[in-house]
Parts: C-alpha cells; structure tokens; sequence
C-alpha cells in the first residue's frame, strides 16, 4: 500500500507515493537521482547518509521517506548556491579533507550544521560533532582543519 | 624542466565533483531495467547443505529468477587464486556453495528481482537445510590436526614454507642473550566506507559485457572473469567508476562480480548487486590474522645476531586471489631497519572456517614491522637501555646502500638515523622521558613508544609478481593541445588524478587544467596492472615521466622540422621548443606570443610557421595532427605509451614516536603526542602525503586499539556490524606532528618510493610500545592487541581473570 508524500528537496518541491518501508536515502537516490548522499552501513553508525531535514543533520538510512512527508531536505546537491561552494565545502578542498570521497557528503552535512550551532568551535567541539561520521582515509585530521578553515572563513 | 607543479601542495582535480555529491560511484550509476540481486549467505561456519527450497521465494511479487550453487557452481571456473607457492593446497572454490558451506557468509543462493527490497524479500524465503558439521576456528589447532576442512585434503595445512639467510642455528647457539614473545596479530576488517558493488549489462547481439565494479584492479579483473565466465577477453569492459576506498579489500577478483556478468548474460539485462556493510564484514576478506613466536638473538652490547618468526597464519576456507602469499611478504619483511645477519621464518598457512585473509593495506608487511619493532623494545627491556639505543646500534648506514638483507631484499637507499633524529628532535625525547619519570613518580602512567620502520613498496618488478609487476602510460597531446593521460594504476582516494597531471604539466610545460588523467576502463586504458602495495606513483607515475619524454622526442622531432633547424640549436623550455637565440638572430627569426587552445571551431588553422623562432607544444600537437608538415617518415599523431618494469622495490622508512597517558581509574589510553618523520623518497604533493600519512596512521590506531574481528567456537562472526566492530573516531585521534626527510629512491627517475601503507605500518607498534612502556611500572614488557581499557584496568588492578 503506497503513501502519498510531499516534499521540498533543495528547494524544490516533490509529490510521489512511496512504499510506507521506503528509507529516506533510498528515495533521494533511486526516486528522485540525488546520488550524492551515500548508503555506508545499514546501522546509522557510519554518516555516509546525513542529511539537512528542517535544519538538522540526519541520517537518512535510519528515517522513512513516508517520516520526511512535509519536510524541507537538503542534499549535498544543495550545498552550492550560484555556483558557489558552501564554506565547508571550500574548507574540505582546500585542506585536503577527503580522499576517496565517500563519507564526505555525510560529513559535509554535519559540519556544517556543527558550524550552525557554534560558529567558533574548538578542536575538541569539532571532533565531538563529528562523532557521528566515520572516515576511513583521511585519519580525520585534515576534516578538522576543514572545519577550522569554513569557521574562520564564515568569520570573514 | 623546472617544478612548478611537482613537490608543490596542489589542492585536488578530483575534490570538486566529490564535494558537491556530483561524483558517480557503482550505485549511483542507473540504466533503464536493471534488475537487483541479493545473496543467501551461510548462517553457519561449517555444514552441508541437505536441501535448498526456494519455492516460496518465487512467489515474491518481482522475483525473476533464483540459482542455487547446484545449478550454476559448475558454468562459472574458480574463483582465482594468483599465488603460487610449492605444495599449495588450493581449494575448489565455487562462486556460490554447492555441498557445503565453509564460513558465515558464503554465498549460496543469489536471488534478481526488480527491485532490491523485493529481492532482500525473497532472500528471507529460500530454506536451506542444513546438517552441521564440526567448526574449526583457532588456527593452531587447525594445524594440529582434528577436523579436516576440505575433505580431498589430508589435513587443514595449505603449505608449509621456511626462508631465510645466514646460520640461523648458529646464531642462536652462539648468542649471549636471547629474547622471544608470542605474538597476536587479530583478524582485521578493512572497511572501505563504500562496501563492494557490481553492475553489469550485457548486450546480446553486440556480445559485449561491461562491469563496472568497485575495484582496485580492473585489468586483471577483467582477464580473471573473462576466464570464469567464457567471454572473449576483448568482448568484456570493466569501468570502475569512484570507487570509495580499498585498503586491498578490492585487490580481488570476488565471486558476486563473475557471478553479476553471467547472470546478466543469461537474463540479457543489467544486474547490480551492492555490498551491505554485514556482508562486507562476512564476505569482503579480512586483513592480518597470525599468530606467531618470535625470537631474537643479541649480544650484551645491542648487536643483534639473529631473528626467527615461527607464524601460523589464518588463512580462512578458501584462497582469495593472494591469500597464501600475504605472510611470505612478512618473511620478507622482518630484517626490518637493521643488520641482522641471519633470519628464519616458518610459516604454517592453515584453513579455518572463517573468511579468507588477503591483503589489507600494508598486507603482510605490518606484521613484520610490528613483531620486529615489539621485539626490540623486548631486547631493550632485557638490557636495560633506552628503545632508541638498540635501534641505532644495529642500523646500517647509508654509506652501505644498497643494503643486503637476510631475507633477500637488497633496500634502495636510506638514511634510518637522519629520520630518527628528526623525530626526537620534534619529540624532545629527552625532555619526554624527564617528565615521563616525574610523572611517574607523580602516580601517573605516561608511555613513550617509538618504532623505527622499514616498508618495502612499489610492487615491484614482474619477477616477484604473480602477474605482472610493471605499469603503463599512455600521454597524448590532442589536436586543441589538450593532454590526456591514460593510466594503468586505479587510483581511489589517492588523489593520482592531480599528482600524474603535476609530474605532466611540469614536464610540457602546460597549464595544470590542460592535463586530465583516466584510469579505470579497460575499453579506453592500455592494459594495467592497478592500484595496491604503495605502487601508483613509484611505477605507475615512473610510466607517465617516461611516456612523456618518448612523447617529447617525437615533438622535438617536429619542431625542428617546422623551425626549419636542426636538433643541436632547439631547446625545450617553458612548454616551448625555441631556436637558440643566436640562431634565432642569423636567420631573421622571432618568438610571438601566440595564444593555445584557444582555436576558433570548424576547421582547424595551421600553425603558422614562418618567421617564428618557437613553438609551443601544444602548436606542435596541433601540426602532428593536420599532418601536412611533418618531417619525412614521421607518423601522424603525438602521443606514447611506456610500459615501466622497475629493477627493484623502493624502501621508504621512518620513525614514528607515540605518547600516551593511560588513566589509572578507567584505564583509558589518551595520545599526549604523535610524531611521524617518514621518507618516501621525492615527494610530487605534500598535501597528498601528508593525507596518506593521517589516514594510515589512524588505522593503526584502530588495529592497536579497537579493532579485532571476532568469531566465537562455532564460528559465528560476532562483530559482524560496525556496533560490533569498532572503527577510530574523529575524539580518538592526536594532533598529529608531521615532518619528512627525502632520501630519493635511486629506482626510478622521479626518484619517489611510496607513501600508502606507510602509516599502517610504521605507528602500530610504536602506539602499542607506548601503552607497554606506559604499564611497564607493572611489570608488563608486552601485550596484545587491540589493547582495551578492559585489559589495562585489569593490569593495573592486578586482575588476573581473562577477557
């Protein structure tokens, strides 16, 4: 039996049924072809899934599409404006904070909403935002400068 | 040619599609009617499979088709194994069980439907009917005898192997002193954030398969599933798009991807199949697994005389592609950073009803490096000296490079004690070890650990590969002055897309945007060998350089034919082949600035010649192309193709000083410092050395200190989700305090060695070292890993009951 949804994903609006055990992240890629969220456990530990939902970093494996009826998304996708990078996204080109690039979405996401709540962050506040996300290549090391970089960057 | 590029901290081409989600890895890319496949895995370590009902499972709304190991075992060959070593024993291995199943996890069934809920639906619904069998998981008693495996064996040994040089007996009968330790070296998951996936879409009337898999080595995929499913080689393409890291988990040839291509050829549609992270624990292979005793023989000075590593290693039910061969790089390996005259290793390699082991970054060599560097903190515990004393004493020096070894290796170049001092330079380790006594005498539980490594990279020349140690490049300039770069190596997350672009752009002398490197499409790169054992830049890079320079013999060819002059009067400089200037001035000649790649569309002009006393490369390329003034026999075209065999490995090495504070109560281990001083030879980016540096150095931190993956009696895989097995968080890194020395590998032209493994295997044994220097007020001189809280509480507490 399919529900009836409707959405904002980046702005732009969605109406689509969906079965009621479709998980959020499988609606954003396979219905809607937003592949820039990631699928990296199917216990909600890793973050490759975080997204914006009403303003909060979530993982979308762990949350029904049928659960995000009426709410506002933002995807990576969303993350530019105009052709220009979000901060954060700037801070992980510029200190090298991803390498293959598969949890970066995730962590995108979260820091920035770890920027959104503290816009100063100390390197202790930043490793514990980002708690939530696993990396495997960069040793996190250069995530936390990235983050360092958008904080001072937001900063003017 | 001047670096304006190479040793430069250039930020990544290949960061942009990725930060903005735009990058397309396996499951991101759709085709129109792809059906999904899920697989019915063993629930059990060890038993035969008395029926298989799928009825049920058909019914499921969606379901296409179902096979069963019966079925569909005997089309499809072996799964391969590449080692090739005397006497081994290689079990038949099925792409899906056919009587038995041998681990949790093996694949038995594999169920398409239309979508992949439907086919996860279905999975539920096949019964399997099982009769258990007795399980085998502790890999000495695997080699002791008790149940057998495989029943066409004798026993569960799949080879024996002893190597080594000098006198060991003697060395041993004849030492002053003698130290030995049993070792762990627990079973590790790799845990590529991105797990393993497979799409693959076969065309029938064209009879063309392509496969795009998340691998590390496409080439030799290719050749290796064309074998299993009887495609012509040339009519199988396999892509690898993004893939989201490796570590070696995908320096494999898997079962599912074979199995993907068939079953798209039998159905004539595509067919995916993505990795959950529950099988990527069960059914991606595992890293280390040894248990070995390892002895050492030393003088009352330090000097040591002799080494020997009896090892068991767990290789699991069957051979993945290079399973057996992972422990003989730890015999290779265990000279480590000294003299040591004579070295023995004896190597049992056993089945156990477990996932195979193969190479996880490092494979092998961390072992070694982390038994070696443990031992001599032992040695130095038995005399009473400082860890770094015996460390010097038994270095060679860099006069005596190349360095033979015991074990069979001659090293390229080093300088172990410049790296060392720098460490303790940055550490102020005699500063450390002051404060560590008064904090000791404060109650306080401060360790300082320091390891001195050697990792041997750049695999290597063909003569020690099972299949071909060499890489290829193909670099061509096109007709808009455009480089493209085709390479061999298979990079993921390395970042090689900009490095190769820095080593072309400074050898062209071309814009860093003018260079686009692809890799991974076995339709459109020359035949590689891939991405694993620190090799992309050292051979694979090696390639580029000297593709380019073929390239550039070519081009300079042209010009002086187009600036009507001959060779000894043109240079290249600045990306321009020029008319020396006294030659320029004799012939009436001048050099206009012309702009490149910037040719209005439709017909291509010709560069205009006459009266210039220089060209650009890229005017040249142009000219290669229309073909209307070329020197006589010169064939159209600029580009070629080296195929680079290195003479030897490189041999990076480094000192890494770890310091921890363990507490008291808890008995939490907390990093108060960590120095790394690697040498990698020439660096070609910093910032992508430095990346490699963090991330290896963080996996040894997990293996140290969290990670083990855990099989019970029954072999049941009891870390079998990331809530089980525990990865390094961003709070459990240090700040880290990096800095390098440059000892250029005599090697190669570039001069670089390798820099991927170099963490995992330098920092394991200098973090654990810390921790035992840390508990050595309790007596501790060694423990295994990973060390837990739990463990140190129980030390500490004087707690004798086991975990």
């Amino acid at each position: 039996m399919k529900k009836a949804i409707n959405l904002s994903v980046n702005g732009v609006s969605h109406s689509d049924e969906v079965e009621p055990r479709m998980l959020l992240v499988h609606y954003l890629r396979d219905v809607l072809g937003l592949t820039g969220t990631h699928v990296g456990c199917e216990t909600s530990l890793c973050g490759a899934c975080t997204v914006m939902v009403d303003g909060q970093a979530v993982k979308s494996c762990t949350l029904f599409a049928v659960q995000a009826d009426g709410a506002a998304i933002t995807t990576i996708e969303g993350f530019a404006q105009n052709g220009q990078l979000h901060p954060v996204q700037e801070g992980f080109w510029e200190k090298h904070g991803l390498q293959c690039g598969y949890c970066t979405p995730g962590m995108i996401v979260t820091a920035a909403q770890l920027l959104d709540r503290n816009a100063n962050p100390s390197r202790e506040e930043i490793c514990h935002g980002l708690d939530g996300n696993l990396c495997r290549c960069t040793g996190y090391q250069h995530i936390i400068e990235a983050v360092e970089y958008a904080a001072k960057k937001a900063a003017g | 040619m001047p670096d304006n590029y190479v040793g430069q901290r250039v930020k990544r081409t290949e960061d942009p599609r990725l930060i903005r989600g735009l990058a397309h890895y396996v499951d991101d890319i759709a085709l129109p009617g792809t059906l999904h496949v899920a697989f019915v895995r063993s629930i059990y370590a060890h038993a035969k499979i008395s029926n298989i009902d799928t009825s049920a499972a058909q019914t499921v709304p969606g379901v296409v088709a179902i096979y069963t190991g019966k079925d569909i075992a005997e089309k499809i060959g072996p799964v391969p194994c590449a080692s090739a070593l005397p006497e081994l024993k290689v079990p038949d291995h099925r792409v899906l069980a056919t009587n038995k199943v041998y681990f949790v996890g093996h694949p038995i069934a594999a169920v398409v439907a239309t979508d992949r809920y439907a086919a996860r639906d279905a999975v539920d619904l096949v019964m399997v009917d099982y009769e258990d069998l007795p399980v085998v998981t502790d890999v000495e008693e695997a080699a002791a005898g008790g149940p057998v495996i495989h029943e066409n064996f004798s026993d569960n040994i799949a080879y024996k192997l002893t190597a080594g040089e000098g006198d060991i007996d003697a060395a041993f009968s004849a030492a002053e002193r003698t130290v030995k330790q049993r070792i762990l070296h627990r079973r590790l998951a790799p845990i590529a954030m991105e797990p393993r996936g497979v799409l693959a879409r076969y065309f029938p009337g064209e009879e063309e398969l392509t496969l795009w898999s998340s691998t590390q080595i496409p080439h030799l995929m290719r050749t290796q599933v064309a074998l299993m499913i009887g495609i012509p080689e040339n009519k199988l393409r396999v892509i690898t798009p993004e893939v989201g890291g490796g570590f070696g988990s995908k320096l494999n040839v898997y079962a599912e991807e074979a199995l993907l291509g068939w079953i798209s050829m039998q159905l004539g549609k595509p067919v995916k199949w993505i990795e959950t992270r529950r099988e990527n624990i069960q059914a991606t292979i595992h890293g280390r697994g040894q248990v070995g005793d390892i002895e050492v023989a030393f003088k009352n000075d330090g000097t040591i005389t002799g080494l020997r590593y009896n090892v068991f290693a767990d290789l699991g039910a069957y051979h993945q592609l290079l399973t057996p061969a992972i422990p003989t790089l730890t015999g290779l390996m265990l000279s480590g950073a000294y003299k040591i005259p004579a070295i023995q290793i004896n190597i049992t390699g056993c089945f156990t009803n477990k996932m195979a082991t193969d190479a996880y970054r490092g494979a092998g060599r961390p072992e070694a490096t982390y038994v070696v560097e443990r031992a001599l903190d032992l040695v130095a515990a038995e005399l009473g000296v400082d860890p770094i004393e015996v460390r010097r004493k038994n270095f060679p020096k860099p006069e005596e490079f190349p360095f033979h070894t015991a074990t069979g290796l001659d090293y390229d170049s080093g300088d172990y004690e410049a790296a060392l001092d720098k460490a303790q330079q940055i550490a102020g380790y005699a500063q450390l070890r002051e404060e560590q006594k008064k904090a000791r005498a404060e109650g306080r539980l401060i360790g300082i650990g320091v390891s001195t490594y050697v990792e041997i990279c750049a695999l290597g020349p063909s003569q020690a590969m099972p299949a071909g140690g060499w890489e290829s490049a193909t670099v061509r300039i096109e007709p808009t002055g455009k480089v493209t770069i085709l390479t061999g190596t298979s990079p993921h997350g390395q970042g090689q897309e900009t490095s190769f672009a820095q080593i072309a752009a400074d050898q062209l002398g071309v814009n860093l945007n003018d260079v686009t490197v692809i890799h991974g499409d076995t339709g459109v790169v020359q035949y590689g060998i891939g991405t694993f054992g620190s090799r992309a830049t050292a051979v694979g890079g090696t390639a580029v350089y000297v593709a380019i320079q073929k390239l550039k013999e070519k081009a300079n060819k042209i010009a002086c034919h187009m600036l009507k002059t001959d060779a000894s009067k043109v240079s290249f400089e600045g990306g321009k082949y020029s008319v020396q200037k006294a030659a320029a001035a004799a012939a009436g000649t001048s050099d206009p600035v012309v702009p490149v790649g910037e040719a209005p569309a439709g017909a291509l002009p010709e560069p205009q010649t006459e009266g210039r006393s220089s060209l650009t490369i890229q005017e040249i390329a142009l000219a290669a192309h229309i073909a209307k003034e070329l020197p006589p026999d010169t064939e159209p075209g600029l580009s070629a193709t080296y195929f680079f065999e290195p003479k030897n490995f490189t041999f990076p090495f480094g000192t890494h000083i770890a310091v921890v504070e363990v507490d008291r109560e808890t008995g939490d281990i907390k990093f108060l410092r960590y120095v790394a001083v690697d040498d990698c030879g020439k660096v070609i980016n910093p910032m992508l050395v430095d990346g490699q540096v963090h991330g290896g150095i963080v996996q040894s931190i997990g293996q140290a200190l969290f990670e083990e993956v855990v099989y019970d009696e029954q072999g049941q895989l009891i870390t079998g989700t990331l809530m089980d097995y525990a990865l390094p968080r961003a709070a459990h890194i240090p700040e880290f305090e990096l800095d390098r020395t440059e000892t250029p590998s005599p090697v190669n032209p570039l001069g670089v060695k390798g820099v991927g493994e170099a963490g995992t295997i330098g920092a394991t044994p200098a973090i654990v070292n810390a921790v035992v220097d840390a508990l050595s007020p309790f007596g501790v001189r060694h423990l295994d890993m990973p060390i837990k809280p739990e463990n140190v509480w129980r030390i500490i507490n004087n707690d004798s009951r086991t975990v």
